[in-house]
């Protein structure tokens, strides 16, 4: 270990997250290697081992032989401050070898809030932030993950992005970057040959040009690049590798615990949701490989709980079996089975009952509008009489504590709309007086508010966020209108939610003000311990970008949209009609009822949709 | 079985692992390798599993005690082997024994150190002279506050010899009744004679033993 390190290290809270050496981890020997590859999360160790996602695709790349895959996450502000101070650069936990000396360096962006640290770490290895000032074919700088459905406000920084699932087009990729390191092509013959790889998006490749009224005129490919970059996906998920010996902290991280995901995609169409979207089409893994994957989990990791992945855990079809075959499993060995993302509905809660016998904590639903009216509004196909009968079985069964979470500013929402969320909450502080065993224990109600924010290939892509005032205006509003005791009201700040508007609908003028932020001191901005509005808002009024053109302004739809390059399967056209039905407070039905072809599906290669 | 011990080692990476989430590792590398270890009764139940004297982050040792308890039979010789095979690098177990001994028995700890001097290392002498004196009153840092404390009736035996620019320390220190961190050592150090106090410093338990200095298992 590095001499400084080790002076450090003594110093940090929880150093064990600096370290590496975890049980599982892939050593390699690195002269038998022919690239090294930096994975980098831009959040911290205990945020990063807990992404699914990562652990996939660190097993995935460092299955093959020529390829070294190692892990890379940002230090916490101790951390920071000493490697700084000690001149230590950004190293990688396996090697510990500094992030500089390796091929490529790869980002796996989940939330756009996440940016200012992707630019942060690559400083912290030494790397120029930009694409074009990094003119060699090595280190190749790139990134995948949700936030690249719309890649525009980082696409200067990266010299390209994966978009959509990396199981093969990242082995892909490196497969061809093997060959263009051993035969020495030049960087921009590199990225006009991986361009042509499905889910490849060379940004540089793509010329923007604006209208006068700051839309975008056009996005024109160039050098035979694709005129749409589409999504990839995983066709069979039964056929993909799975990591069945994932690397266990021997730290605490946020879930420890062995993960399995039942499906991809959702049958849902809630309307504000970008998840819902850009993850079809819909893919179910078969119980028979989950029971297998989950055991053999378990054996290798010797973690005494497992959870169940998804956008809706209820829609996964053979739910109950496979919990018996986890549970046979299981029971035996004292290992807990949790169940998140369930529906308010009678089977659910008849799973909920026979998983957690001891702990009855607490019951979150995400009811997300306070009328039908808007529910329907929004797709959110969850009724009050659905709720009220779920928490009445539920307060039957002893839970006492039901917490309720809403967004305010969804398009079309009244005062009405939100005054009735607090008579949702008198209505099932209601329903626990009539069903409550035990009184003596009294019942908590949390509601819990945020802000909507628009996103990029959901319905609303189009809508525009309300602005902070008004936002205040309506928790004011709502706050006079909760007056019970056993009732809580907890809103999230909307400042986050604006800047995230902003990232998230934001096209490439918008990278230099997440540059600026950065050279400010921004780095995990996903932290309210670091989250600065001022040094955004400044940093936006330097450079020259009005925050309220990305986030608060209804965008025309005859409008290119910075993301219009971008296919994710989904069609815009789909997208618009959704958008009308929720003017007309009209229902979709979910997928499994009535296929509205919005045109994932085209994106199989084998199989059909399970919607 | 109850009763049963185990002696391991905890050096290199594995070093920065706090005591407890080696409670959490030790547990998890007991399932993987097919051991079952017997929990609590009541209502949150959990392995019975201790370590006789926590370690403190970033110091190593090979000597480390842990008692812990199994639902059924095992090999015991078979299960440093089997422990290691599934243990974070680093942690590697030696031994794995029925003990009836009383952990209030163990009382010396040997060690051995290293102190980094940046600007060149001090006499030998000189360190001895200052750990040899009659009492060495420290500021330490207790549950309530700032509290003064001699150290020296805690330290058995200490001896210096020079190691490259560095400076290598052996000493035998109280385990238990008083405890004494190592850390303690250029600590004292550093408060009392700064002129001779490391820039860094590392130690390693090397052994455990009695109040009569015979090995303590």
């Amino acid at each position: 270990m590095d001499k400084r390190l080790k002076r450090i290290l003594p110093r940090v809270q929880k150093p064990a997250r600096y370290t590496g050496g975890e049980y599982n981890q892939i050593l390699k020997n690195r002269d038998e290697v022919e690239l090294r590859l930096a994975f980098c999360f831009p959040d911290t160790y205990e945020i990063g081992m807990s992404n699914l996602g990562l652990s996939i695709l660190y097993h995935t790349m460092n299955s093959l032989d020529f390829v070294w895959c190692e892990r890379v996450f940002a230090p916490w502000g101790d951390m920071y401050d000493e490697m700084k101070q000690a001149g230590i650069p950004l190293y990688a936990l396996e090697s510990g070898d500094p992030v500089s000396e390796f091929d490529s360096v790869a980002f796996s962006i989940g939330y756009e809030m996440a940016y200012t640290t992707v630019l942060d770490m690559l400083d912290m290895a030494g790397i120029p932030l930009r694409s074009e000032d990094r003119p060699n074919l090595l280190p190749l700088i790139w990134a995948g993950g949700t936030a690249g459905v719309n890649a525009e406000p980082m696409a200067p920084f990266m010299d390209l992005f994966v978009i959509g699932e990396g199981e093969e087009m990242n082995n892909e990729l490196l497969t061809l970057l093997r060959q263009a390191k051993r035969e020495g092509w030049s960087k921009r013959d590199f990225l006009r040959a991986a361009a042509q790889i499905g889910g490849v998006y060379v940004p540089s490749l793509y010329e923007v040009s604006y209208l006068e009224d700051g839309n975008i005129a056009s996005v024109t490919p160039k050098d035979g690049a694709p005129e749409k970059v589409t999504k990839r996906i995983i066709s069979n998920l039964d056929a993909v590798p799975f990591p069945t010996s994932p690397i266990v902290p021997s730290t605490e991280v946020v879930h420890d615990r062995v993960s399995l995901e039942l499906f991809r995609g959702c049958v849902r169409g809630c309307r504000f949701c970008q998840a819902g979207h850009v993850y079809r089409p819909i893919r179910a893994k078969k119980k028979e490989t989950l029971v297998r994957q989950g055991i053999e989990a378990l054996k290798n990791t010797g973690y005494q709980e497992l959870t169940l992945l998804s956008l809706s855990t209820s829609d996964y079809r053979e739910l109950p079996a496979l919990c018996d075959g986890l549970l046979e499993y299981c029971e035996e060995r004292s290992i807990g089975l949790s169940l998140p993302s369930l529906r308010a509905d009678n089977f659910s809660m008849e799973i909920m009952q026979r998983l957690q016998k001891v702990r009855k904590s607490g019951l979150t639903f995400a009811v997300e509008g306070g009328s039908q009216r808007l529910r329907d509004c929004i797709n959110k196909n969850v009724t009050e009489e659905d709720l009220l009968h779920t928490c009445s079985i539920a307060f039957a069964g002893g839970w006492n504590n039901v917490k309720l979470y809403y967004m305010l500013g969804l398009p079309t929402e009244t005062d009405e709309d939100i005054l009735g969320i607090a008579e949702m909450a008198n209505q099932v502080l209601h329903c626990w007086r009539l069903n409550a065993k035990n009184k003596n224990r009294g019942v908590k109600i949390t509601v819990s508010t945020s802000c909507f924010i628009p996103k990029p290939h959901s319905p609303f892509q189009w809508e525009a966020q309300i602005s902070l005032e008004e936002y205040m205006r309506r928790v004011n509003l709502l706050r006079g209108a909760i007056t019970a005791k056993n009732v809580v009201y907890n809103w999230h700040d909307a400042q986050t939610s604006l800047i995230e508007a902003v990232l998230s609908k934001g096209d490439r003028r918008v990278a230099d003000a997440i540059e600026l932020v950065f050279r400010r001191g921004g780095r995990l901005d996903a932290w309210t311990d670091y989250f600065s509005f001022e040094r955004w808002m400044q940093a936006f009024s330097d450079c020259g970008i009005d925050p309220a053109f990305y986030a608060n302004r209804e965008i025309p739809t005859d409008a290119v949209l910075p993301w219009d390059h971008i296919d994710v399967g989904v069609r815009k056209a789909h997208l618009l009609r959704e958008r009308e039905r929720a003017y007309r407070a009209e229902l979709s039905p979910d997928c499994r009822k009535q296929c509205s072809a919005c045109g994932a599906a085209k994106l199989l290669t084998e199989g059909r949709c399970d919607g | 079985m109850d009763k049963l011990r185990l002696r391991f080692e905890k050096t290199g990476r594995a070093v920065y692992i706090s005591h407890l989430d080696l409670m959490a590792t030790m547990q998890r590398a007991f399932a993987r390798a097919g051991l079952e270890l017997k929990y609590s009764e009541g209502f949150n139940p959990h392995p019975l599993i201790s370590i006789l004297l926590p370690l403190s982050v970033g110091t190593a040792s090979r000597c480390e005690l842990m008692d812990f308890r199994l639902r059924e039979d095992a090999e015991l010789s078979t299960l440093p082997e089997r422990l290691t095979a599934v243990l974070p690098e680093g942690i590697r177990v030696l031994e794995a024994y029925e003990s009836e001994r009383k952990s209030a028995l163990l009382k010396w700890l040997e060690i051995e150190g290293t102190l980094e001097y940046d600007h060149g290392a001090p006499e030998i002498g000189q360190l001895e002279a200052f750990f040899n004196q009659g009492e060495i009153v420290i500021e330490k840092k207790t549950k309530r506050g700032i509290g003064q404390a001699d150290i020296r009736p805690a330290i058995r035996s200490i001896r210096f010899e020079p190691a490259g620019e560095d400076i290598r320390l052996h000493a035998v220190i109280s385990a238990q009744e008083p405890t004494l961190n190592p850390d303690l050592l250029p600590s004292a150090l550093r408060q009392l004679c700064p002129d001779l106090a490391p820039d860094f410093a590392e130690f390693t338990r090397l052994e455990t033993y009695d109040a009569g200095m015979r090995i303590y298992r």
